[in-house]
């Protein structure tokens, strides 16, 4: 079989952002919100590194190492909200959260 | 005309006739708190100043050639645009007339007022409504605009409504002079829109300019009607509200709630003359419009008729006078609209004269009784108050037309007017003569059940009858002279170079030949009439007022009642309006001007009150509408 | 690479996708998230981005995960009995999904690669990545250091003790 083309690789990105997103919209559990978070980023890199071996460009790459470095800021400081918030209500359910209500 | 501003300072004297009785008032309103018994000096003091300037003034008028005016500027007013007025005084004989009736008459009664409101503790704000009538009066007669005109205008109305409700704590008081306020504001609004018309056409509001631009004005029109009939007939309407005629007149019997010497100054000799002296200042716009002095002259004559018809029933010696007054002012006008203006402006000089004296009287008469005012109370008063009764003899005789006396000489300049006028109506004549009789009959009846027979006073007011002040019975006898001497003044020759043709074609402002004896005999005939059967039914038969009113039954009641005129004016304007404005208050305002208010508060809150479901507080919602708003993006992308 | 190859192993990334976002149990999604991260590291080898196929490991699969597995332990969190939002949500979240899902897939199916030379020399390996690094993007690097210090002070200013 010959090389895949560089569609099936965004098809496949596709598919895995959405699967983020309803992990995001639907689980009740917010560590489970922040893989699901993780994963759409994931999907972002691929559609990246595809375009960057299609393009032959290493700029690519570089936008996946940032967005790898900003992905791991992110989870340390949500992780310590997410601790911070446990604390004070006892709970990561999302839909438990919802002082900000009307 | 030509003005002029000749020597060192004739003009600039203008202003000084009214400045002095203005600084009066701002006297009694500061020094005069402290120090109320200089009202009784100042308060007199300033109108006699006043009288004094006004006859240096006419002095420096006689050194002008004949017809001539002086003109003082006093300051620029309103300068906007096309339209200007200025703060100015114009002294011609019109005026001069005027002023001194206003001046000279306006001191005496303060004179008097000193005695009347001597125990009254409110004399100082008493003196200061006096000069500040004085004042506004000034101004409306030596005004040279008729803007100006109309501010004095205004000026005198407000110390009328002041002046009638003085004695405010009795609400009677308060609402005669909120009648009064609000009967001339109707007319009011007439002159006003009179006003506007006429600037309007002309570009002009001074007295000099508009008698420049007559030929103009006699071919305008607006909406159709000829421009000069239009604007006399509304400025008389304004007229009719200050001077008392049909159908405005309804307030000056009310206004007889005022101390006595009120209604001497402001409603018998000076502020009911305004309107009067207004018609015939514009006498020659009205010379363009003849059915306007139709009007006017059909308006005096029924109101002449109408008042000393009414006069003959009432019982309060005020009331009497207050309907002879309207009678007397419809006399007036009856003289202006057939064309003889310089005989209505002398009968507004002689009964200045013989009203005020007739006020004074009665007030003196009040003031010795003890404050009665109901005549059936009254009687035999004659030997006890000599002065006041020889006094009174006099006005009577002077109003009732028997020559040599004034009310005679102008009378009949007026009523000849009517037979041989420039715009001469026979009918009117006589009416006017029956207009005569009745005045002749109801003051006799005045004079007879007052001074002459029995007294019906009781006895302790009886016993306290007593003569008035010489502060009091000074300006009686004075007025009583001028009252019986100012016949003689030959006013209506004096003002004729003012009163006389403006244009060229337009007849003279008296009649062209003096009136024949027959004519003057049937008038002193008439009068002699009237008096003689006053007193057979007053003094020599004392029945016969009874049987004559159960004879006339339901008529005399109506008479009484005044012919239910303010009853009428009641149910069809006053009580309509009441209900249009309640309605407006309770129903109007909260359902419509709240409802529309609270209304759009009510749909705020209610539209916020369904958005803000929005705001769940859960994260997974908003993320939601994320994803929504991405797939819109991602659409519109792909669309391209 | 090799379309077969490809299949099987997008095949598989979506079943740990799938992992992830369905399974109850919070420990059992971190696991098949680093499922999923280790075949996509695969999927960047075959793609000629070595360097960024091993950050992927070390950094995502090697720590991020590791920190997930961390606050799940220490929060002892158990499975719940409940685990999807409400009824309306989860069909909402479906339908915007799907249509997500179906645009995205139209809208890169027919992308075409673009100009390819031969690929130079080197590419995807630490050197030609760090050649940019250090002269294009310069910047944003020291800016992403500078990130990286604020958020580790965050992290530990925001899970401290109240005292």
């Amino acid at each position: 079989m010959g090389p895949t083309p560089l569609s099936w690789y965004l098809v496949l990105s596709a598919v895995l952002f959405v699967i983020g997103a309803l992990g995001v919209l639907v689980r009740r559990n917010i560590i489970v919100i922040f893989m699901a978070i993780e994963l759409m980023l994931n999907a972002v890199n691929l559609t990246f590194v595809a375009f960057a071996r299609s393009l032959a460009s290493t700029d690519g790459q570089v936008i996946v190492f940032f967005v790898m470095t900003v992905a791991a800021a992110e989870a340390a400081v949500g992780l310590a909200i997410i601790l911070a918030m446990f604390r004070n209500r006892e709970t990561v359910n999302a839909d438990e959260i919802t002082s900000l209500r009307w | 005309m030509v003005t002029m501003a000749a020597g060192p300072l004739p003009t600039e004297l203008l202003r000084w006739i009214v400045a002095l009785p203005a600084a009066g008032v701002l006297w009694h309103v500061s020094a005069g708190r402290r120090w109320p018994a200089s009202a009784r000096v100042v308060g007199p003091g300033v109108v006699l100043g006043a009288f004094a300037v006004a006859l240096a003034a006419v002095a420096a008028l006689h050194a002008a050639p004949e017809g001539a005016a002086l003109r003082d500027h006093v300051a620029g007013w309103i300068a906007a645009g096309p339209f200007q007025a200025d703060a100015a005084l114009r002294l011609d004989r019109l005026s001069a007339v005027m002023t001194l009736v206003v001046t000279g008459i306006g001191f005496l009664i303060h004179v008097y007022s000193v005695g009347y409101m001597h125990d009254d503790p409110d004399s100082v704000r008493f003196f200061t409504y006096l000069n500040l009538f004085i004042t506004a009066m000034l101004v409306l007669v030596l005004a040279d605009n008729l803007l100006l005109l109309f501010v004095g205008w205004e000026g005198v109305g407000l110390c009328s409504y002041l002046l009638i409700g003085f004695w405010y704590t009795d609400t009677a008081n308060a609402v005669a002079g909120k009648k009064a306020f609000l009967v001339n504001r109707i007319g009011d609004a007439a002159f006003l829109v009179g006003l506007f018309l006429l600037w309007n056409a002309t570009g002009t509001l001074d007295f000099a300019g508009l008698d420049a631009r007559l030929s103009d004005l006699a071919t305008m029109t607006v909406g159709g009607w000829s421009l000069p009939l239009v604007a006399g007939l509304l400025l008389l309407a304004g007229a009719c509200g200050k001077s008392a005629q049909i159908p405005l007149y309804v307030w000056l019997p009310d206004a007889m709630a005022g101390p006595t010497p009120v209604s001497a100054l402001i409603h018998a000799a000076t502020m009911v003359t305004a309107g009067v002296y207004l018609v015939a200042r514009l006498h020659g716009l009205y010379a363009l419009a003849p059915a306007a002095l139709a009007v006017v002259a059909v308006i005096g004559t029924a109101t002449a008729l109408f008042a000393a018809v009414i006069g003959t029933a009432q019982t309060d010696i005020k009331r009497v006078l207050a309907y002879s007054t309207i009678s007397q002012l419809g006399f007036m006008f009856l003289g202006l609209g057939v064309g003889v203006p310089g005989a209505a402006i002398f009968h507004v000089v002689t009964h200045a004269f013989f009203k005020a004296l007739l006020f004074l009287g009665a007030g003196s008469v009040i003031h010795a009784l003890g404050g009665e005012q109901d005549m059936r109370r009254m009687g035999g008063l004659a030997r006890r108050l000599p002065v006041t009764f020889w006094t009174m003899v006099a006005a009577t005789l002077a109003i009732a037309g028997i020559p040599p006396l004034s009310g005679f000489f102008s009378k009949d300049e007026i009523v000849w007017g009517a037979f041989a006028g420039p715009h001469a109506a026979p009918v009117l004549g006589v009416v006017a003569y029956t207009a005569a009789f009745l005045t002749a009959f109801y003051m006799g009846r005045l004079l007879c059940m007052t001074f002459l027979g029995e007294c019906r006073a009781s006895e302790e007011v009886q016993h306290h009858v007593h003569e008035s002040p010489w502060t009091m019975l000074g300006p009686l006898v004075v007025l009583a002279a001028l009252a019986v001497g100012g016949g003689f003044l030959p006013v209506p020759r004096y003002l004729d170079p003012v009163l006389g043709a403006p244009l060229p074609g337009i007849a003279a402002a008296h009649a062209e030949t003096p009136a024949p004896l027959g004519v003057l005999a049937l008038a002193t005939l008439v009068a002699a009439a009237g008096l003689a059967l006053a007193y057979w039914m007053y003094v020599v038969q004392p029945a016969m007022p009874w049987i004559v009113t159960a004879q006339l039954g339901g008529f005399y009641r109506l008479v009484r009642d005044k012919f239910r005129v303010d009853e009428l004016y009641d149910g069809v304007v006053v009580r309509p309006l009441f209900a249009l404005a309640g309605f407006f208050a309770r129903v109007f305002d909260p359902a419509v001007v709240d409802g529309a208010v609270n209304g759009a508060g009510v749909a705020v809150a209610a539209t916020s009150a369904l958005w803000r479901r929005l705001q769940t507080g859960n994260v997974q919602h908003y993320a939601l509408s994320f994803l929504l708003g991405a797939i819109v993006l991602v659409a519109w992308f792909v669309r391209g | 690479m090799n379309q077969l190859l490809f299949l099987v192993l997008a095949a598989l990334t979506v079943l740990g996708a799938l992992g992830v976002v369905l399974r109850t149990n919070p420990v059992h999604s971190a696991l098949a998230l680093v499922a999923t991260l280790f075949l996509l590291s695969v999927l960047f080898v075959g793609l000629d981005a070595q360097l960024v196929a091993v950050l992927q490991i070390i950094v995502y699969a090697g720590a991020i995960v590791v920190l997930f597995l961390f606050v799940i332990m220490l929060l002892n969190l158990q499975t719940d009995v409940r685990v999807l939002g409400g009824g309306t949500l989860v069909a909402a979240a479906l339908a915007g999904g799907l249509a997500l899902a179906a645009l995205l897939v139209a809208a890169v199916r027919g992308a075409s690669p673009g100009p390819r030379g031969a690929l130079p020399a080197g590419f995807g390996a630490t050197v030609s990545l760090a050649h940019k690094l250090f002269t294009d993007y310069l910047l944003s690097f020291e800016l992403t250091s500078i990130l990286l210090l604020v958020a580790v002070v965050g992290a530990v200013a925001l899970a401290q003790k109240k005292r």
